[in-house]
């Protein structure tokens, strides 16, 4: 544990921190281009060429708000609400492989905070908190519509986190590894684990929509029902941060998708481009790939978000446990089934 | 009983197929018909920059025309403002000046005269009452502004360009 080893470290955080905070906020001015162009629209255009200063114009107006504290709500848990919202959102980045070990002046550094062996189990565990955020929020707020919402979050993350637990189970049993390293590294090429896992690749994005409460599955925040929801007392900053965490809870799961089912920072003919680019720009270009799948799928939400009408609340709890939960199970079974057969023979 | 119309039809509510139960193939197609718009022309008009072409009958700001020698054509006679179902237009007439003969085209002229722009609804039965042919609606969208008082337009912003100005 010498100075070194914490400067790289300390450098790799401050880099990976940056980059999902300005991912999320260009997420915020890509959802409105998204929308605006699936609706045969222009979207924001007024600040700056093609309007790209835009979420820096929000992000000031954000800034520039009044903050409001209702009298009646309980004043610590108010703060500490949005502030773990967006620390959960942020954390879920550290154990993502973002490329293999890339050679810097003649020192290989991982391209990952730390490969822990329960990665997954990690990943898991920063998204189940991440409800708390919302709950804690909603609940301080000491407003019904808030606490209607504070309570279908909670009740719908744990619905969902059933489902993708078990659709999760299936693919472990193929990688028999918990760390997202090793996960990744055994993709290699075009070995990638959603030709094997379809059904477990469905599930778990379905069940990950559902987590980071994007349409169709935006049950706490719906306008139109409980105005805004849980972030209905909120102003100024603190409503930025739950918007924030929002589209980072997005980029991470999206990073998630990519490097369990879509092979992480591998592509197809990966061999030949490492062996052309040497051992210091390859990593980049494929951590450069990592991030085109991830803005794919960032892409793919905004897309079912305009596609997908809201789902009513009977018909999310029916699908998760009557639709989602009986699939991951039959997964598993068939999986199972199929590994064991292969091992015999 | 029989349905005399037969325009009657009744409908069945077949319980869903499994397909369609999986909603996957319905969400497929809507997420094909979604993708289908992002490669269709956009039908927003940048309004500062572009305008939209108006039609050849679009009523816009009124504009008190000029005879072919550059005097006024407006006399004053109030058939307008008689006219003007919102009474937006109201006028003061006075006495051409033998001076002022190269200003107006009748021995009477209007020496002030006002539109209210927020009570105007842009009807044109001022153009229709006209019987000089002194105003039309043939102008712009009327700006907006920040005080009643800016929007009652009189003769410097309605009376249309001296010749000598227009060419």
């Amino acid at each position: 544990m010498d100075i070194a080893f914490i400067i790289e470290k300390f450098i790799l955080v401050a880099v990976i921190f940056g980059i999902s905070l300005v991912i999320a906020m260009y997420s915020t001015y890509a959802e409105r281009k998204v929308a605006a162009y699936l609706q045969d629209r222009l979207g924001p255009d007024r600040a700056g060429p093609f309007g790209i200063l835009q979420p820096l114009a929000d992000g000031l107006k954000m800034f520039m708000k009044e903050e409001i504290i209702p009298t009646t709500s309980s004043k610590w848990l108010f703060i500490v609400g949005p502030g773990l919202a967006l620390l959960c959102a942020c954390i879920g980045t550290a154990v993502i492989p973002w490329g293999s070990p890339m050679l810097i002046g003649g020192k290989v550094v991982p391209l990952q905070v730390s490969d822990i062996n329960v990665g997954v189990l990690y990943i898991f565990g920063v998204v189940s908190l991440g409800v708390y955020g919302v709950m804690i929020g909603g609940w301080a707020s000491n407003n019904k519509y808030s606490l209607l919402s504070a309570i279908r979050a909670a009740s719908q993350n744990i619905s969902y986190e059933i489902a993708m637990g078990l659709s999760i189970i299936a693919l472990l049993l193929m990688t028999n590894t918990l760390s997202l390293k090793e996960i990744v590294d055994q993709q290699h090429g075009f070995n990638w684990n959603v030709w094997y896992q379809p059904l477990g690749f469905l599930i778990f994005m379905v069940c990950s929509f559902a987590e980071t409460n994007r349409a169709p599955f935006d049950l706490p925040e719906c306008e139109t029902e409980l105005i805004g929801g849980y972030h209905t007392e909120y102003s100024s900053m603190k409503l930025g941060f739950y918007l924030f965490a929002e589209y980072i809870n997005m980029f991470v799961s999206s990073a998630v998708m990519a490097t369990l089912y879509f092979g992480g920072y591998n592509y197809p003919g990966m061999d030949s481009m490492a062996t052309l680019l040497g051992p210091t720009w390859a990593p980049l270009f494929g951590t450069a790939i990592l991030f085109g799948k991830i803005f794919f799928f960032i892409f793919f939400f905004m897309w079912v978000r305009w596609t997908i009408p809201r789902f009513r609340y009977d018909q999310l709890m029916n699908l998760g446990w009557k639709g989602l939960i009986p699939l991951a199970i039959a997964n598993i079974i068939i999986t199972g089934v199929v590994i064991a057969i292969i091992e015999k023979f | 009983m029989e349905s005399l119309s037969n325009k009657k039809k009744v409908l069945e509510q077949k319980p869903l197929s499994f397909m369609e139960r999986m909603y996957l193939p319905a969400i497929a197609k809507g997420m094909g018909i979604t993708i289908s718009h992002l490669f269709k022309k956009e039908a927003t008009v940048r309004y500062p920059e572009v305008e939209r072409e108006f039609s050849a009958n679009f009523r816009g700001m009124h504009s008190l025309k000029r005879d072919e020698n550059g005097k006024e054509r407006c006399t004053a006679c109030g058939l307008c403002a008689l006219s003007c179902p919102a009474e937006a237009i109201t006028m003061i007439a006075a006495e051409r000046k033998p001076e002022e003969k190269h200003l107006y085209r009748e021995e009477k002229y209007a020496a002030t005269y006002e539109i209210n722009m927020l009570r105007c609804i842009f009807c044109g039965l001022c153009e229709e009452a006209c019987p000089k042919e002194a105003i039309y609606l043939d102008g712009p969208i009327v700006p907006a502004d920040y005080l009643r008082k800016d929007f009652i337009y009189g003769k410097d912003k309605l009376v249309e360009a001296p010749l000598e100005m227009k060419k």
